[in-house]
């Protein structure tokens, strides 16, 4: 890199992941300076970290990086909620003309050696007629056409687009499943939270995600390693939503499916859900990412499996579920109990004996 | 390219393969609880699937319910009621609180094990009293490819060959089935496909699965054979793209041809309503004797008879995982699966009586 050591700008700077990030490049000696940029200023503590308040449309952006001699770019300003940024019309103005702009200004830069995208599984839509497990190569059948998916799919073309003009740039981007944990703020989150969990009828997806300490973790080492290409970065495994809303103890409303969309208006007008029409057909039949090739180029093994990650994130959030284990596991004594001592049991019918198939 | 058809099919050798199928083994013997014997075939402990669980005598009280879900509660180690409740109780809790794991493909083996197979068996057993032929053809692990016919306007034969290669086979293997896209998008039915171990028709799937040692289950004929008419029973339709042969190429995976007889005539399909199927989004909507003319009561499968037979493996290392890129071998082979299965069911035909009695 340039001599003493890599200079890290990161987009986004506002964002939960991308504090983190930063303030584990902090720690890093190797990394020299590091720049943030966002329209909002910085939720993390950081120390190191020079935070400019721009938007990526502004001529600034390039300007800074040229100024800051940056030889990396973490592209991490991909919002998902259009609530947050603003309404939709503004949302894609920020993601996908904002990439434009950044890519455009990263391109005039000699020094720029790596270039990280963040982009999200959504990339493959979600499909019945999908393998069980997509693979970063694949031609997925359902292309998302509209949302935050499809902005993604826009995103990553701009950044391919890039990486042939620019071969001597590392690009690496990096398709995360939905994150969860004790601090991130997604629409699948706010979901989850929700007291009783609207469903579809008939269906059951399959979901995967990824635990933010997981996706900082890959983030760090794209950032300060070697490791081009596409990665799908998530926890092994899956669950269904049914079990999901089952582990978070909150009873679940199957909706008929053409009266889905009118209920995820009706939940977005009361600001609770931030669900468009594109995540109906995610809740219809969910997505799992196949993170092999992400286990392989970065030797890394998740610390979250998918289900560990949902279960740190209700338990950090305190979701009080309306059933829980401890519930669960007395009525199950107090059931069992109740058997025993009526006539059928064949233990009153014969004399105690040692029940054998004790559950603790 | 085949002149197979005219192949003479030995009637004696269908005779003696019935015959040899069920003089060479044991009984089980066990007391029921109606106080017949057991007539079910012996296992390797001496004694038949339900009740080699149990210790010596047979279970008291409300034993039917446990004899019948003998299955369901493996774990239990003594053979009696209280057990079976704790049982149930430790499940229904586990359910309820999401305690349970699932793999990627969405198989819930604790799901398919304690609640759809027991309901699957009474069909197996009572209803359609399926003989399962050939089952030590079946590895006992490792992967490997399973061809058979399909018909029956509903995917019943894919539902008794998961029963029997669960509860017949000696290592009481999953199969897990490759469904169409179609049936993993219908509602209710799609994720139950998914739960009890299917997954998409899709190459990258079964390879997957078959690397990971599973025994995989598929059906080429696809929706024209599940929907064809009753005319047509046990002819078999085009055998897809011969993509199954590919994929147990690469996968270097026996494949292991299936023969379902019994299947073919629970719903004798006597016209495709084509209209009412656009209407609904349906490959084919069945007009059988019973349905829709007797209303519900015609959703009621015929108790045919069932014969499931699993023939020779076919080998496919002989040929290499290159040969996958060979399409005319891959079209023989493709051919030779289906005119061993063609040959099975004609066997088996000729060696039976009638539809509804062996």
């Amino acid at each position: 890199m340039g001599g003493a050591g890599q200079r890290v700008l990161i987009t986004g700077i506002a964002g939960q992941l991308a504090g983190q990030l930063a303030a584990r490049l902090e720690a890093d000696d190797r990394v020299a300076s590091i720049v943030g940029f966002d329209v909002r200023e910085p939720s993390a503590e950081l120390r190191r970290t020079e935070f400019v308040r721009a938007d990526l449309r502004d001529p600034l952006v390039a300007r800074t990086i040229a100024s800051t001699a940056a030889d990396t770019v973490v592209h991490l300003s991909l919002t998902a909620a259009p609530s947050s940024a603003g309404g939709r019309s503004r949302m894609k103005e920020l993601n996908v003309i904002g990439t434009m702009q950044l890519l455009a200004a990263a391109q005039k830069s000699d020094r720029l050696r790596k270039l990280v995208v963040k982009s999200t599984t959504a990339v493959y839509g979600s499909s019945y007629a999908d393998p069980a497990l997509f693979r970063e190569d694949v031609t997925p059948r359902a292309a998302p056409r509209s949302g935050y998916s499809k902005d993604a799919v826009e995103v990553e073309g701009y950044a391919r687009a890039f990486g042939r003009r620019r071969r001597d740039v590392t690009l690496t981007i990096l398709r995360f499943a939905n994150f969860v944990g004790p601090t991130v703020d997604t629409p699948l989150t706010r979901y989850l939270s929700l007291p009783v969990v609207p469903t579809v009828l008939g269906h059951d997806p399959r979901l995967q995600l990824c635990h933010e300490t997981d996706a900082v973790e890959v983030l760090y080492r794209a950032t300060v390693g070697e490791h081009p290409g596409i990665y799908n970065v998530a926890g092994p495994g899956m669950v269904y939503l049914s079990q999901a809303l089952r582990l978070a103890g909150r009873p679940a409303v199957p909706v008929p499916a053409p009266l889905a969309s009118g209920l995820a208006g009706l939940l977005k007008r009361s600001g609770r859900v931030d669900f468009s029409g594109d995540q109906l057909q995610f809740l219809s039949f969910g997505r799992v990412g196949d993170i092999d090739r992400m286990r392989r180029a970065f030797g890394y093994e998740p610390r979250f499996s998918t289900r560990a990650a949902l279960a740190d994130f209700l338990s950090s959030r305190r979701i009080a579920p309306l059933f829980d284990r401890e519930t669960a596991g007395r009525w199950e004594r107090e059931l069992y109990e109740a058997w025993t001592s009526s006539s059928l049991s064949s233990r009153t019918a014969q004399g105690p004996r040692p029940a054998a198939t004790r559950v603790p | 390219m085949n002149g197979h058809g005219a192949e003479v099919i030995d009637l004696d050798d269908a005779r003696r393969r019935g015959g040899a199928a069920t003089a060479g083994r044991p009984r089980c013997g066990a007391p029921t609880p109606d106080g017949r014997t057991c007539r079910n075939y012996a296992g390797a402990s001496g004694a038949c699937r339900v009740h080699e669980l149990e210790p010596g005598e047979s279970p008291d009280g409300g034993s039917p319910a446990a004899a019948g879900d003998a299955g369901a509660f493996r774990a239990a180690p003594l053979g009696d009621v209280d057990a079976a409740v704790a049982a149930a109780l430790a499940f229904l809790r586990r359910r309820l609180t999401g305690d349970y794991d699932v793999d990627v493909y969405g198989f819930d083996r604790e799901l398919t094990e304690q609640v759809v197979l027991p309901l699957a068996r009474p069909l197996y057993r009572s209803y359609w009293r399926v003989r399962a032929v050939g089952l030590d053809h079946v590895p006992s692990e490792g992967g490997a490819l399973l061809v058979a016919n399909h018909a029956g306007t509903l995917p019943f034969d894919a539902v008794m060959t998961k029963v029997a290669l669960h509860d017949d086979h000696p290592a009481h293997r999953h199969l897990r089935e490759l469904a169409a896209d179609l049936a993993l998008r219908v509602p209710g039915i799609g994720p139950l496909a998914r739960k009890t171990g299917s997954t998409l028709a899709h190459e990258e799937d079964a390879r997957r699965l078959l690397a990971a040692g599973e025994l995989v289950g598929v059906w080429p004929e696809g929706f024209k054979g599940i929907g064809k008419p009753y005319r047509d029973r046990y002819k078999l339709q085009r055998f897809g793209r011969g993509g199954f042969v590919e994929v147990a190429l690469r996968s270097q995976v026996p494949i292991i041809p299936v023969a379902i007889i019994g299947a073919e005539e629970i719903y004798p399909m006597v016209a495709n309503a084509t209209f009412l199927a656009r209407l609904l989004g349906l490959p084919y909507f069945p007009v059988t004797w019973q349905f829709p003319l007797l209303g519900p009561l015609g959703l009621l499968p015929l108790p045919s008879k069932w014969v499931i037979d699993f023939g020779q493996p076919i080998d496919t290392t002989s040929y290499g995982p290159e040969a996958a890129d060979d399409p005319m071998l891959v079209f023989e082979l493709t051919d030779r699966v289906r005119d061993t299965i063609q040959q099975m069911l004609y066997r088996n035909l000729m060696g039976r009586r009638s539809i509804f009695f062996s």
